[in-house]
This record gives structure tokens, sequence and C-alpha cells, in this order.
């Protein structure tokens, strides 16, 4: 449990930030029930410093020989022909920054076969140097063969922060290395920064309407996933070429325990992509059934976009899980998104707040949507909706 | 062919609301459930059983009111049911979880597949499953909507961005699955429920499962919380209220000032 220390002054605060309600005021001293998970969310609320985790046993290691930020640049290959998925660059991006700040170098992670095409364009993002491991072995992802590279390289050449994309292929790898190499991992980051040396990692957390910063001040290296569309892709260095630093790593036995058999690409979609798309019209528990989300594919319709739906409707059945927008789903940046009985949990505010004008509808003046529209349409959308359509196909 | 599912309760993210007043969480009153993924995972464990006459192991890891998801699995088919309840587990991240899982899988012993839920609804990583299985040194396959096993061979599909692959896959093996969006969960028979009764379910502690103290609760978890802190208040826009048409009005001439409808 938390350990509270005589310093309490049982101002009350912390009862108000414990996520899990595991904090009560009992004859004006903090005290933690069972319900305590040692999240330690309260440490940093107390005025006073009288909350701590308990000591853990762990000697301190020397972690002064880890320097570099890395980012794991996922290849796309459809079986036909192969491409640097953009969200490579993306963290890049964020990447440059990071090391900037940290005074360490950038550095690309290619894993795959006939890769190097890719170099050039890979080095304008402010790139130092490129980690290449290349060969037919690699040609398609294999997670003990990506995995015995990737962590190969880090023990090898130690970097202090490895960022991942949170796609399939990168939510597969990074939890697999992280596992060996004893390190942490944060999932799904939505703002990565430098304190004090350590990388904090922001993300929404404890399911609440709250976020949380995390860090692994003791472990190297720091790693996280991050979603495709979460950082903005900047050239910083046009014409520039990085240092390339080729690997050859022979595949464990192991890896042939799975195998491809063979490899289904849908068709493209006929609708627009969420994340491409102009207009987003989401909809939330609010929107109820079917009948409801038929009213948003209307409205979608007539104003040339596409229908998106919050975690909770997902939930409920009434979308597919692809068009999921928030933390754990798609980032759209919309020219105009609409949302639709949507409460506007901070899980979902992450994935669409960056989009130009924002429209919310909800039935309670209270909603947190509101917070983050330009106009906030007080009511139920099931009921405004029907008239707006009647108006747009006059 | 011996099958361990691992599955977790959880808070049903449906019915959870938010004070306004302070955006935390109200818990409570929330009802918990058997974490979705590992419900369909279950399911298809005991498809497999139904086929080939697999024993069904259940674990989870939880304080002692997680029985009822191990009681709820063993009302579905299972066969067998593991709670690994203590407070060393307290202030677990994924990696101290995944290893105390790992753990107590060992000590089940002489599995065959490992199938878990792709992501708990609560925590969202999908971290758990690849991390048990780099500690049982098995590969893994995430991420997989149908499985089918057969001799010492398991085949799924498994969904990559924009489409699917088919693998095969080596027994022994850990797989993660998620549902397709047409799933509906199954519940059992008030007499199934009954028969259930009877069947076992151990409670194991970290000593039960020989787990390594540096590795458990927070000396096993890297990951610590700098701060936490509500979400940046925007300035408030625009509000209109009135009746639908009213509404309706309006909203269509902001489209016209905003340049989306001409």
């Amino acid at each position: 449990m938390i350990q509270i220390s005589e310093k309490c002054v049982g101002c009350g605060k912390c009862t108000t930030v414990c996520p899990f309600g595991a904090l009560s005021l009992v004859n004006r001293k903090a005290v933690a029930s069972a319900a305590c998970t040692m999240c330690g969310a309260c440490v940093s609320q107390c005025p006073v410093k009288a909350l701590s985790l308990p000591q853990t046993g762990a000697a301190k290691k020397d972690l002064s020989a880890y320097k570099g930020v890395w980012v794991f640049v996922e290849i796309a290959n459809d079986g036909r022909t192969q491409k640097v998925r953009p969200v490579g660059f993306e963290l890049l991006s964020k990447g440059r920054e990071l090391a900037t700040q940290l005074g360490e170098e950038l550095c690309a992670v290619v894993i795959g076969y006939g890769t190097q095409p890719f170099f050039a364009e890979l080095s304008q993002y402010g790139t130092d140097k490129i980690y290449s491991v290349d060969g037919p072995a690699y040609a398609q992802y294999n997670t003990i063969a990506y995995a015995n590279a990737l962590v190969t390289l880090i023990e090898k050449y130690k970097p202090s922060v490895v960022l991942y994309p949170s796609t399939y292929i990168g939510r597969d790898l990074s939890p697999r290395i992280s596992s060996q190499l004893f390190v942490g991992l944060t999932a799904d980051c939505t703002g990565l920064s430098v304190k004090e040396g350590n990388l904090i990692q922001t993300r929404p957390a404890f399911g609440g309407n709250i976020m949380a910063d995390i860090k692994c001040p003791d472990y190297r290296p720091q790693m996280s996933t991050v979603r495709p569309n979460v950082f903005k892709k900047a050239v910083t260095t046009p014409g520039r070429m990085a240092a390339v630093v080729t690997e050859s790593i022979p595949v464990p036995p192991q890896a042939a325990k799975v195998r491809v058999v063979n490899t289904h690409m849908d068709p493209p979609a006929s609708g627009m992509k969420l994340d491409e798309a102009e207009v987003v019209i989401a909809g939330g528990r609010g929107m109820k059934d079917k009948a409801g989300f038929d009213l948003l594919e209307d409205l979608a319709k007539e104003l040339g976009g596409t229908v998106g739906a919050s975690r909770a409707a997902i939930d409920l059945g009434l979308k597919d899980k692809d068009q999921q927008i928030g933390q754990s789903g798609v980032t759209v940046s919309a020219k105009l998104y609409v949302a639709c009985g949507i409460s506007g949990a901070v899980q979902h505010v992450v994935g669409m707040e960056h989009s130009d004008v924002i429209i919310g509808i909800n039935k309670d003046a209270n909603a947190p949507i509101f917070n983050v529209c330009k106009y906030g349409f007080v009511g139920d959308a099931s009921q405004i909706l029907p008239r707006i359509l009647e108006q747009l196909k006059k | 062919m011996n099958i361990i599912v691992c599955i977790k309760q959880v808070p049903d993210s449906t019915q959870v609301k938010v004070d306004p007043k302070t955006g935390t969480l109200i818990r409570a009153g929330v009802p918990s459930i058997l974490n979705p993924y590992d419900h369909f995972a279950l399911e298809r464990a005991l498809d497999i059983k139904a086929k080939t006459g697999a024993k069904v192991t259940l674990l989870s890891m939880g304080p002692n009111q997680a029985t009822a998801v191990l009681r709820l699995g063993l009302a579905l088919g299972a066969d067998e049911g593991v709670l690994l309840s203590d407070r060393a587990f307290a202030g677990s991240d994924t990696w101290a979880t995944s290893y105390a899982l790992a753990t107590a899988i060992k000590k089940i012993g002489g599995y065959d597949l490992i199938l878990c839920g792709q992501m708990a609804i609560d925590g969202d990583t999908a971290q758990t499953g690849p991390g048990i299985a780099y500690h049982l040194n098995i590969p893994q396959i995430t991420f997989c909507e149908s499985i089918d096993a057969s001799g010492n061979q398991v085949v799924v599909k498994k969904l990559i961005e924009g489409g699917h692959q088919i693998l095969e896959a080596d027994l022994p093996v850990l797989v993660t699955m998620t549902m397709p969006p047409d799933y509906v969960a199954k519940y059992p028979s008030f007499m199934a429920a009954h028969k259930a009764q009877d069947k076992t379910i151990h409670t194991w502690t970290a000593a039960d499962i020989g787990a390594d103290p540096s590795k458990l609760g927070l000396n096993g978890s890297p990951t610590r919380v700098d701060r936490i802190f509500p979400p940046p208040a925007r300035a408030k826009g625009e509000m209109f209220s009135g009746s639908a048409v009213e509404l309706a009005n309006k909203f269509v001439e902001i489209l016209k000032k905003e340049s989306v409808l001409k």
C-alpha cells in the first residue's frame, strides 16, 4: 500500500485524485484502503510530500552509457511492394526534438530486405544514423527474428530511448523486447518530452478523465509506442544523408516455428479513410442504436465526410473497431468534426482535438466535450439531426 | 492437448461514468465483467476442446473477488481455475504481471497452447500476452480473429494493417485473440453454472509459484507515475440551446459560416 508519513496535514487533496477511491481521511489523516493498487498517482499531488511508494530493493544501475534516441521504422509490405509506413516519419520528427533536448543522436532502425532505397528519405528528418539489418530472412515480419535483431542492437549500442509505431507489428514486437530487456514500455503515448534527463511519456490513464506522465527513471532504454497521426512529420535536414551502420544478425532457429501461409489485403475501401477525411461525423453512446448511427451516415453523405465512433459506441457494437476515434483507435485531424452524443472523455478527445472546427451535440450541458468545441449544441442529436438533414436535402 | 486461458476481471466500461465536477471516474456501483477479449479467447479454447478433447485451465491474477470470472469460465466449460492472489503482486505494471502469470503457467506445466485476449479494456496496452510468451520462451502470434488447432499445430487468422494473414505455428505457442465485429458473447445456462460449482479453483500466492520477489509488484515494474493532471482546459466556444428546429437552423447557418456549405 502507499506509505503515508507523519507529515500528513489532513488536507484531503490526495482523496480527490486517487483513481481508485482508495484514500480517505480518518481523524484528519489520510488512510489508504485495500483498494490501493500502488499506482503512485497521488505521490506528486501531496503538498507536504507525505506520500511515497515503498522503496524497491533493486540496486541502482549505472545508466550513463545509454545514449541516443532510436525509432523503429516499420516497412509496410503488402506482399508485392514495400514502403516506409508514414508513422515512421512522424516518430523521427518527434525523436529529433527529444534527441536535441537530450543532446544525443537520432537513429532510425530499419529491419527488412532491400530497404536501402528508403535511407535517403529517412535521413531528411534530422536522422544522424541508420542501423540497418537487411537480408532475405527479414523479408517478412517475424516476431522472434525482429525481436532478436533489435535486442542485439540495443545491447550493443545502448540507446536511451526507443520509439515504436503503435501498429500491429509495433504492438507485437515492443512488449517482447521490453520483457527480455527488463525495461518499461508505455503504450499509445499522446505526448513525449524530456525532464531531468528522463523521457516523460504522457497518456490518458486509469480509464478516467485524467492524464498521466509516466517515467522509467531507473531503467534504460525507455520505450514507448505511439499511434499514427499523433505527431506531425517535419523535414529538418533536406538533402542530408545519415551515416549507415549495417549489422548482420542471424535469425534464431525458433523463428521458424511460426510461418506465414498467405497474406490477404482488403480491396481499397469504398469510403474515405477516417484519418484522411476532411469531414468526420462521430457518434457516441448517446446515439443509442443503429438508427442513430444511420443519421450520422446520412449527414456524412451530405457533407462529403465519413463516420467514426467513440469507444463507448464501439463497445455497444454500433460501429466496427477500426472506426474508433481516440487514444487506442484512430487519431484524426479533420477540417470539420461533429461529435454527436459523445460525452468527451479524454481518451476520445486526444484523438480529435487537432481538428479545425469542432461542433458538439449533447443533451448534457456540462458534458466535457463542450470544452473542446468551437460550437456547442445542447440537445438530443437524434432529434436535431433529422431536422438538419431536412434542410440540407432541400 | 492442454490449453491455458489467461483471463482478467475488469470494470464494465459501458457503465462507467465521469463525475462532471471533478472529472474523475465514478467507480462505485460499476459492475465487474470478464474482459470481453478474454471471453472471446475462452470460447475459442472451448471450441478446440469440443473438437479435440483438450483440457482447458483458466488463470487469473487479482483480488479474491476475481474468482467470479473464473466461476463464469468454468460454467462455460473450462475444466479448472487458478487464481493468483497476493499483496506481493500489488503495484505490478505489465512487466511484473506477465512475469507472475508466466511463472504460474510454468507451475501448471504441460501446456501446449496459451490463449489471451489481445488486451484488457481497463488498460488497453496489449503487452501482457507477448510478455508471457517471452518469459515462457515460446513464440507468440497476436491480434488473431480465429484459431484452429489439430495435431501439434495451430492455424490462425491474424489482423494486419489493411488486411489479414493466415499463419501456422508449432505448439507450444501463445496466441492473443481479438473478436470480429459481429461477435456476441455466450453466457452459461443456470444448470451449467450450478454444475460448475464442483469444479476446482486453486488460489496461489507468490510463494506458491516460487516467484522471484525482485521481479514482483513494484520491484518488477519499471514504469512510475511522475504526475497526474486534468486534461488541459480550453476556452469554451459558443453554446446554443433551444428546440430541435432552432438548433438545426443554427447548425446549418454555422456550416455556411465555416464554408463547409457553399
